[in-house]
């Protein structure tokens, strides 16, 4: 057990000024045991930066995800995003068995074989988007544009939105996720919109059921029709912005790396090269318990740093460079653990399809601004870019 | 080499059948489920990868 007082640092918020992964990430892996940090709130918490003691931690039954325990990690809150009371069906935040029952009911729409079938449907998606973005000129944001308007679409299909509606629905995710260009009123109202257009959702679909996500949800008889909207909430909000800042960070990387197009394993290295869910996996012991030789009390917060696993020397030779052709898979970009991110195939293939589109389609694809001016979303929960003007 | 899953543990992530779809499926209910003719179907580094990549330690490879 460490015995030495480690020095408390402050919590890695992003900044400007600061390149992402942060250097200081490097430090911490080569400290004994685990990271004292402190919020900007005060709060307390320690910081795992090792692969091992990341996939460690996300395993151990000691160590919980439900944020209604006392001293659950309060990054939100230091991003400016306002806690929120937990809705039902929100089981990213239950821990096992409560958790199980949520998770057990959606595996069956999110298998391999599944999001196969979902392939020819999100080609058409991306292809429409192309189309548009190339009939509207000869220069576009890839993130407006591109990247936040894919994951969107993909979702509201699965969930069975009709066509009609999903300009609506695209409309309100996009307000939810433009941290600089909206108020926190408008996200807010965009908030409430969703969740009573998801509620209208539910409740249609339980009278003239189809042959969709949500009618086979209501069949199982397994969640309640309260708790389907906060599921339907959570496959929202965990699959857009997080999907949105790969597609459109996997870009720049293949726009400054040109000899990587075309090749598909560049999916699975943008998501451990980027790692944009830094922040997303946190956690709280509720018994004490000891990991890498730090004694965690109960009710001390733990934050997984997943971009500092995923740079780890000990698990991936030259983590600092953009390999596509290293096995990169054990990476911990959709966490570990039972809660271990169910879209996880959705995306990979959502990845391959608009990185391969985008540049069939487009070939003389070009940034139309220097790569050291492009801003940055360190003021988000999830790592992205605010913009990526691009010209053909 | 020997495979033995245990589906109540697995959490249906998929890993297994992206490794080795030879060896691997996920049945109806998503969960992992062993097809074919066994590990000698598929090389027997995928299937280790697979193991070492299930979050939910639903996969354990015998080495006997
Ligand atoms: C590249 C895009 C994505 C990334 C990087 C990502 C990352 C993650 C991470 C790190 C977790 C674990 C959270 C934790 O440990 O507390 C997670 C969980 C989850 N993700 Fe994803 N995600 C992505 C896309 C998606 C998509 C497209 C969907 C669905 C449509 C989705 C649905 C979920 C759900 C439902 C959970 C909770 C699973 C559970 O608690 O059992 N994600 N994701
Ligand atoms: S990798 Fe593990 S959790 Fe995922 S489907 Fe296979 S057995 Fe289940």
């Amino acid at each position: 057990m460490t015995q030495s007082a480690p020095q408390v640092v402050d919590f890695p918020l992003r900044s400007p000024s600061v390149p992402f992964p942060p250097p200081g990430y490097a430090d911490y892996r080569g400290q004994e045991g685990l990271v004292p940090s402190r919020l900007p709130n005060g709060e307390r918490v320690w910081l795992v930066t090792r692969h091992e003691d990341v996939r460690a931690v996300l395993t151990n039954p000691k160590i919980s995800s439900n944020p209604e325990h006392k001293g659950f990690p309060n990054v939100g809150e230091s991003l400016g995003v306002p806690k929120q009371a937990q809705i039902p069906g929100w089981f990213v935040g239950l821990d096992s068995p409560e958790h199980d029952r949520f998770r057990k009911a959606l595996i069956p729409e999110f298998t391999v074989r599944r999001v196969r079938e979902m392939r020819p449907a999100i080609e058409l998606t991306v292809q429409a988007r192309l189309d548009a973005m190339l009939a509207a000129g000869d220069s576009a944001d890839l993130v407006a544009d591109f990247a936040l308007p894919i994951p969107s679409l993909v979702i509201s299909s699965l969930l069975g939105v009709p066509p009609t509606d999903r300009e609506f629905f695209e409309s309100r995710t996009r307000t939810l996720v433009a941290i600089r260009a909206s108020t926190d009123q408008q996200r807010q109202a965009a908030s409430k919109d969703l969740l009573r257009y998801i509620g209208r959702l539910v409740e249609i679909k339980g009278k003239w059921p189809g042959d969709d996500l949500v009618s086979r949800l209501l069949a199982t008889g397994s969640i309640a029709p309260h708790e389907l909207s906060g599921v339907l909430m959570l496959l929202l909000i965990a699959g857009h912005e997080t999907t949105a800042n790969n597609i459109a960070l996997g870009v720049l990387t293949l726009l400054t790396n040109p000899q990587w197009i075309g090749d598909d394993r560049v999916v699975e290295e943008t998501l451990r090269f980027h790692s944009v869910a830094d922040l997303v996996s946190l956690r709280v012991a509720v018994e004490d318990v000891e990991i890498s030789g730090q004694l965690v009390r109960a009710g001390e917060g733990i934050v997984p740093l997943v971009a500092a696993a995923n740079h780890d020397e000990n698990s991936f030779e030259c983590p600092h460079m953009f390999d596509p052709s290293r096995s990169a898979r054990h990476h911990v970009a959709f966490g570990y653990g039972v809660h271990q991110c169910l879209g996880q195939n959705l995306v990979r293939v959502e990845m391959e399809i608009a990185y391969r589109k985008l540049f069939e389609r487009i070939p003389d694809l070009r940034l139309a601004v220097p790569a050291e001016g492009l801003a940055y979303k360190h003021d988000g929960v999830v790592h992205g870019l605010h913009e990526l003007p691009v010209r053909w | 080499m020997r495979i033995t899953v245990d589906p109540d543990r697995c959490v249906g992530a998929g890993q297994c059948v992206l490794s080795a779809p030879e060896v691997f499926d996920q049945d109806e209910d998503g969960l992992v489920t062993l097809v074919g003719a066994g590990p000698g179907a598929a090389k027997e580094s995928s299937v280790r990868l697979a193991g070492a990549l299930c979050p939910s330690q639903a996969i354990t490879v015998h080495e006997d």
